[in-house]
């Protein structure tokens, strides 16, 4: 299979997107659930920095007439993109303290339970 | 009490070179990795280090959250404002060309008055919500 | 030798996400997960990302981990042991990556310079941005000067999530002698 070297760096991300979603969908506990999302996050970054990498290349900081740079646009996408991932898990650790002060647990079925008898 | 003791001496040998580090890296973000967003994340991490060895109302008297605050929305009103200055110089929003006698080093100029706003706001953000998570009393 | 390194730093994560999914108690949770952005950052290192893995370290190894421990902090440290089988969503998870795989069979090979995503816009930043910028570091120049707008957007979201912050749980903060909860 000479699709193997080529594409394994693929597949492992893959392999952690999905176990990332399997956190989120399966564990019922709202900050596991959080660190499964920052999982999932982390490995679509892995995953567009992968495409743009040049073999053989370098930084993209100018050093010399004829380097060869790796792509800098998914650096600078993916610059934005984990500033704004942890204002939002910063803010969601935010919202599960306020959860836990108002329902006593953070376990995702009790508080459903807790809302369908109020 | 000993062990506070040794704590509080190697923090403070090291809070001041964690913030000059974080000045290095804002302005050399043109020369090398770095940038307005890893500097305000380090020079959070300094004042995490001190309220974490003196405590918060000691941390809240040394940077008090009102100013926390302002900083905060400073940061987006200076990049903002070089936008809007962009427009009042004769260009576009955000154009730099025009900051300057020489579109180059209007450039710079642009370049490095929007990552120090950057670097202000995040951070200001870092900071305070590192305060409210640990001055919040357990229910 | 490089390749080396890049197969075996991706499958420390792999073993660090599913030990993050199997364990229970909270605290080791959240410290592997900072080892996970850690070690993230050293292949953003490999995959000559130098900007991108300063970021990662700097935010997701110190911001995040501090942030969760003080969420843990303020509530518990435990996760409640597994009632029911999770049997479906491993069936959901397991079709999701069979498509997506299926997906990447026709994506160009890892590190190659023919890839499409070489001949857009991206040359144009690389070849010109010494001569109209004139600063070093490309994804400075892209980040700052061309992608302008983006970062304005960016630094009004840290903003606002700074402000939501304060606001659920900035009672403390924001008064002068420490009272706890607001209601």
């Amino acid at each position: 299979m000479s699709a193997l070297p080529g594409l394994y760096n693929y597949w492992i991300v893959i392999f952690l997107m999905m176990t990332g979603l399997f956190i989120v969908i399966s564990r019922r506990n709202l900050i596991k659930k959080m660190v499964g999302l920052s999982i999932f996050q982390t490995s679509v970054f892995l995953l567009y920095i992968s495409m743009g990498k040049i073999t053989g290349g370098t930084a993209p900081i100018v050093a010399g007439p004829d380097a060869v740079y790796s792509n800098a646009l998914p650096h600078v996408l993916i610059l934005t993109a984990i500033v704004v991932g942890i204002a939002t898990t910063a803010l969601g650790m935010a919202i599960i303290v306020r959860i836990h002060e108002a329902y006593g647990t953070i376990e995702e079925d009790e508080i459903l339970s807790q809302d369908l008898q109020q | 009490m000993r062990q506070q003791l040794i704590l509080r001496i190697a923090a403070k040998l090291f809070i001041p070179f964690i913030l000059l580090f974080a000045l290095y890296v804002q302005f050399h973000g043109d020369y090398g990795p770095g940038g307005g967003f890893q500097a305000g994340v380090i020079f959070a991490a300094a004042f995490v280090l001190y309220t974490l060895i003196w405590g918060v109302d000691e941390a809240k008297r040394v940077v008090s959250p009102n100013l926390l605050q302002v900083l905060a929305a400073l940061g987006v009103l200076i990049y903002a404002g070089t936008g809007i200055a962009g427009i009042f110089l004769g260009g576009t929003f955000l154009d730099y060309g025009v900051l300057q006698h020489d579109p180059v080093h209007g450039q710079h100029l642009g370049i490095l008055l929007v990552e120090l706003g950057v670097g202000i706001t995040v951070a200001a953000v870092m900071t305070s919500a590192f305060l409210c998570f640990a001055g919040r009393k357990r229910s | 030798m490089v390749e080396l390194v890049d197969m075996v730093l991706l499958g420390f994560m792999a073993v660090v996400a599913v030990l993050v999914a199997r364990l229970r108690n909270l605290f080791g949770v959240v410290l592997i997960s900072g080892f996970f952005s850690l070690l993230s950052a050293s292949m953003f290192v490999v995959l000559d990302a130098v900007d991108v893995a300063f970021t990662e370290a700097a935010v997701g190894a110190g911001v995040a981990t501090v942030i969760m421990l003080g969420t843990l902090l303020l509530t518990t440290s435990e996760e409640k042991k597994a009632s029911g089988s999770s049997l479906g969503a491993l069936l959901v998870v397991l079709v999701t990556g069979a498509i997506l795989v299926y997906g990447t069979l026709d994506m160009p090979h890892y590190g190659d310079p023919d890839a499409p995503i070489h001949h857009h816009v991206a040359p144009r930043y690389t070849h010109d941005s010494p001569e109209e910028i004139g600063v070093p570091n490309i994804v400075t120049s892209v980040l700052a000067s061309y992608r302008g707008y983006d970062t304005l957007g960016e630094t009004t979201v840290i903003f606002t999530a700074g402000l939501g912050i304060v606001l659920l749980i900035g009672s403390s903060f924001r008064s002068r002698g420490g009272r706890d909860g607001d209601r």
